[in-house]
């Protein structure tokens, strides 16, 4: 990448935060009164911080690297990126006059490390493009060992699944009724058993049924729906080998037998190429793990997909890509009925400001939902993008009406979807916007609204908006 | 087999009734299928009805980098992370004047911004005026649908600040009279409040002519709320009808009637009140040397009581003394040269007054001198800022904000010069922003003196606080040095010198900031990227 790339927005770096406290520390350290030879170019930003100690933090960001910007900083923080790293690009993103161009004076100290970090990357792309073309064929050291290991994990599962029919049926012989007094510990300890066998997306649900008794009324109902998708899915994995091949992968993940990166890359036939419009994005808190989701469409194939990243407590997840913007980059979709979750490969550009993405009506979202579930039952959201739609507060919540006619499609009521939808009333003025989120059996999620560009509105979530 | 009949047999149980279908595994089975069906099958609700479109804001965008920085000091909220300062800039308490300086260029805010703008506004009510300006037609539009944003529509923002001219008002007010009279007659409190006000600054006479026809409709509180936007553009004009609002049922109105009425020097009632007055306060003839002799009220009679006068002390003060101070408060201030033989307001200042009268009616006076504007007399009872504090009557600040801006800065320079930063704070609290020269100066050597006097900078944080807010931002290269930490002081504070250096950087990072930020307004300037 050049020297005289494109300094980002301020929403482009905020969105690298790990936290809202990360977010507010960098925001107050976008003032030069800290920084010292500070500067630009080489795809770096560099500067030294003054903080309390006698030592300023010497700060270096990489910002041309291949997926993800590297950050360097000489500050103890265990947070990544630090506040520096955030507040030295934030300076960058006001300009050259906070940030000079300088591409010819990069310190020694920002250098070597950016050499680096160059290098290393550019023994991981060869490698990778390597394992693609010619070692694909090539099996793995002991392919027996590695079946035989397959074969043992997934009889683990079979047999978790065994046991969690059994559960299931015991719950439905004593009655529902009971369970809001049997707490939340037996379905911990369920979902340990599910853990014990290996099957994490097993576990993950019946977390969930744990909190279901306790969410307000109606919870029979949801306690019934999830408890037969439970089943569904149990039933799905004993029964397996007569599934055709695409549910069968559906499956499988959702049991928690998740395909590699690598892998989905390598199979050339899941590969798509296209402009892909980046539609939302949305960062979930798991404890110890923080899950980004990236929302893509392509502009020539009209198909949605949806990209994951992980990250650490405190550190934010690597991927970034901005949203409302257009790459032209490779992407392979996991295997799948449903195909949606996706791997992002080689990125033929860098990312370009993209228009207001086609959008349809009320009621082609839900159809379009409904078809998404005929293919995965067990499909908590469907991305859709609604276009010409008007928010209308309904005494609580909010619903999403067609401009024209009398549809509207709910909001599903959450404390983020409150916050979020102040923002999209005010965008929207009372008038028609084209609003990218999620159909699911709660209602419609929104994560972006268009007005000439993209306004991303899970920023509310943190800070903003009414609590 | 019905959904509802589902949940009735998993709520009860197999054990009490046998499931439809024969079996657990079979009402899973049917669970399954119909949650799946159900879910598949979702169909569109019926539309509420929609809310009425915002009105048109016309006024003109913010430049990209400006309306960044707002997000920016709108996530950063009042108080989080406590503790120590540190170096960095504290950016919610610049958001008053960041939206000062952006209502001075007429721009609007940025539609998402709004929710946060109005739950800032909503906790902060310095920037509610600023930010309901910013917000526009569409910040009440918005309120209108979220309870927590009442207070937008319930107005009394614009009080003692620069009241809320709601644009839609403003604009709805400038070319169409009768949608003007529209909005009087059905629009919301603070709508109407801003129409009032934005007409008041246009076209006075049509204000108060607005606020009269509607006058003996309207309820006490409000009476009283747009009575005293009448304050501004006052003239002997008004006199007519605030003489009417004396008789007023509320006993609020009526007295705030009479303040504005006293602030009219030509009106009747201060001529009545010159006539208390003058009975009340002479020269003492009797006496040798020349001095004031003054006779306080004996009563409080109707008429008085009818001019604003109130008859009840407040506890802990005598009845007279009160009702002298309210008389000579209200009394035209220039009839008193001629009454005390041709003296100027230095002169009469000066005279010994007799039988410990003094401080009651210096301080009637300073309160008329800040009531009527008065220059001349507040120049001369605030006197020569060297001399000791307790030498003014009242509050030396108050009657510093009747006095020009440049006279006020270099009051308050002599003042910190003379006494150090421990009583300046009100004082500076007064002066204009940025402050002018020599007022910066002074301060700043001022809290330099007070560093190398050994003692810790949080003595001084209030100041500090203020020259953030308050210096010239060409100021921060001159302060660059503070910023280093110094060698210790003999027998001062442990450690001071490495948070008066902390100290000064947070003043320079913000001085900084603040010439950054006002300049990203600069419509010229625009900022980096346009096309964004």
């Amino acid at each position: 990448m050049s020297t005289g790339e494109s300094r980002w927005s301020a929403e482009q770096v905020l969105a690298l935060a790990p936290d809202a406290a990360s977010r507010k520390a960098g925001a107050k350290l976008a003032a030069p009164g800290p920084w010292s030879d500070t500067g630009a170019g080489r795809g770096a930003v560099w500067g030294q911080c003054k903080g309390s100690g006698s030592r300023p933090y010497r700060t270096v960001v990489d910002v041309a690297g291949g997926s993800a910007p590297g950050y360097r900083c000489s500050c103890p923080s265990r947070k990544f990126p630090c506040k520096h790293a955030l507040g030295l690009l934030l300076l960058w993103s006001e300009g050259a006059e906070a940030v000079p161009d300088a591409p010819g004076s990069v310190p020694e100290w920002a250098e070597s490390w950016l050499d680096g970090r160059r290098e290393r990357e550019g023994r991981e792309l060869r490698k990778a493009a390597a394992a693609r073309d010619g070692e694909r064929a090539a099996a793995p050291a002991d392919p027996r060992a590695a079946r035989r290991r397959a074969e043992q994990r997934a009889a683990r599962i079979a047999a978790g699944a065994t046991e969690l029919e059994r559960r299931l049926e015991d719950l439905l012989r004593g009655g529902l009724a009971g369970v809001e007094q049997s707490g939340y510990a037996v379905w911990e300890e369920t979902a340990k058993r599910m853990v014990d066998a290996q099957a994490p997306g097993l576990a993950a649900r019946v977390r969930e049924l744990g909190s279901i008794p306790g969410s307000g009324a109606g919870w029979p109902s949801r306690m019934v729906e999830e408890c037969a998708l439970l089943h569904l899915l149990g039933r799905g994995f004993l029964g397996i080998d007569g599934l055709p091949e695409p549910l069968a992968a559906t499956v499988r993940s959702r049991v928690g037998l998740t395909v590699e990166s690598a892998e989905v890359l390598a199979d050339r036939d899941a590969v798509v190429r296209d402009d892909w419009l980046v539609l939302g994005q949305h960062d979930g808190e798991d404890g110890r793990l923080t899950t980004r989701r990236v929302w893509l469409y392509g502009l020539r194939t009209g198909r949605p997909a949806l990209l994951l990243s992980f990250g650490a407590a405190g550190r934010a997840p690597e991927l970034t890509l901005p949203i409302g913007s257009s790459v032209d980059a490779d992407l392979a979709y996991h295997p799948g009925a449903r195909a949606l979750r996706a791997v992002l490969g080689e990125r033929h550009a860098a990312p370009e400001p993209g228009g207001v993405p086609p959008g349809v009506g009320v009621h082609d979202a839900l159809a379009a939902y409904g078809a998404a579930l005929c293919g995965d039952p067990w499909l908590e959201g469907w991305p859709v993008i609604l276009a010409d739609v008007v928010p209308v507060p309904v005494g609580e919540g909010w619903q999403l009406a067609d401009a024209e006619g009398d549809s509207a499609l709910p909001v599903a009521v959450t404390e983020a979807t409150r916050s979020r939808m102040w923002r999209l009333a005010a965008v929207s003025g009372g008038g028609p916007v084209t609003v990218f989120g999620e159909c699911g059996p709660r209602g419609f999620t929104p994560y972006t609204v268009w007005s000439k560009r993209a306004i991303p509105l899970t920023v509310a979530d943190v800070g903003g908006g009414a609590a | 087999m019905n959904w509802n009949e589902l949940v009735g047999a998993a709520l009860l149980g197999a054990e009490r009734r046998t499931p439809p279908g024969g079996s657990v595994a079979a009402l899973l089975d049917a669970a399954a299928v119909e949650t799946v069906r159900r879910r598949a099958g979702l169909r569109p609700a019926a539309a509420a009805p929609r809310p009425e479109p915002a009105p048109e804001d016309s006024r003109p965008p913010l430049p990209p980098a400006a309306a960044r920085r707002l997000a920016l000091l709108l996530t950063d909220r009042p108080g989080a992370g406590g503790g120590r300062r540190g170096a960095a800039p504290d950016l919610a308490e610049l958001l008053p004047q960041w939206l000062t300086a952006a209502n001075a260029h007429g721009y609007r805010a940025p539609a998402e911004s709004l929710p946060a703008l109005l739950d800032a506004a909503r906790a902060r009510t310095d920037l509610r005026a600023g930010a309901l300006t910013l917000g526009g037609p569409r910040a009440l539009w918005l309120a209108r649908l979220n309870p927590d944003w009442k207070f937008a529509l319930r107005g009394g923002t614009g009080r003692g600040v620069e009241p809320a001219s709601g644009a839609a008002a403003a604009d709805t007010a400038g070319p169409d009279e009768a949608a003007a009279r529209r909005l009087w007659e059905e629009g919301l409190f603070a709508e109407r409040s801003a129409l009032l006000v934005s007409l008041r600054r246009r076209d006075p006479a049509a204000a108060r002519e607005l606020l009269a026809s509607t006058w003996s409709a309207e309820r006490a509180e409000d009476r009283l709320m747009f009575l005293d936007s009448l304050r501004e553009g006052l003239s002997p004009d008004d006199e007519a009808f605030l003489e009417q609002a004396l008789t007023d049922r509320s006993r609020t109105v009526r007295a705030t009637a009479a303040e504005l009425l006293s602030a009219l020097p030509g009106s009747a009632l201060a001529a009545r009140m010159a006539v208390r007055a003058r009975a009340c306060v002479a020269l003492d003839r009797t006496s040798r040397s020349v001095r004031l002799a003054v006779e306080a009220p004996y009563e409080c009679d109707a008429g008085m009581q009818r001019d604003g006068v109130s008859p009840k002390p407040p506890t802990g003060r005598g009845e007279r003394s009160w009702w002298l101070a309210q008389v000579v408060e209200a009394a035209p201030l220039d009839g008193w040269s001629e009454h005390l033989g041709s003296r100027t307001p230095a002169q009469i200042v000066a005279l010994p007054v007799a039988d410990d009268w003094a401080s009651e009616v210096h301080a009637a006076w300073a309160q008329a001198a800040v009531r009527q504007r008065n220059t001349a007399w507040a120049r001369a009872l605030l006197g020569k800022p060297s001399a000791p504090v307790t030498a003014v009557p009242g509050d030396p600040a108050r009657l510093l904000t009747v006095l020009p801006p440049e006279e006020r800065a270099e009051w308050a320079a002599e003042f910190i010069a003379a006494h150090g930063l421990s009583e300046a704070f009100r004082v500076l609290g007064v002066c204009a922003v940025p402050w002018a020269e020599p007022l910066g100066r002074a301060v700043v050597d001022a809290l330099e003196i007070a560093r190398d006097a050994g003692s810790y900078p949080w003595s001084f944080s209030g100041v500090m606080g203020l020259a953030e807010r308050c210096l010239d931002p060409a100021q921060a290269d001159r302060l660059a040095p503070l910023a280093a930490v110094p060698d210790e002081p003999e027998g001062g504070s442990p450690g001071a010198g490495g948070y008066w250096a902390e100290a000064f950087q947070r003043l320079v990072a913000t001085l900084h900031l603040r010439a950054t930020m006002l300049a990203e307004l600069d419509p010229a300037r625009g900022g980096p990227a346009p096309g964004r």
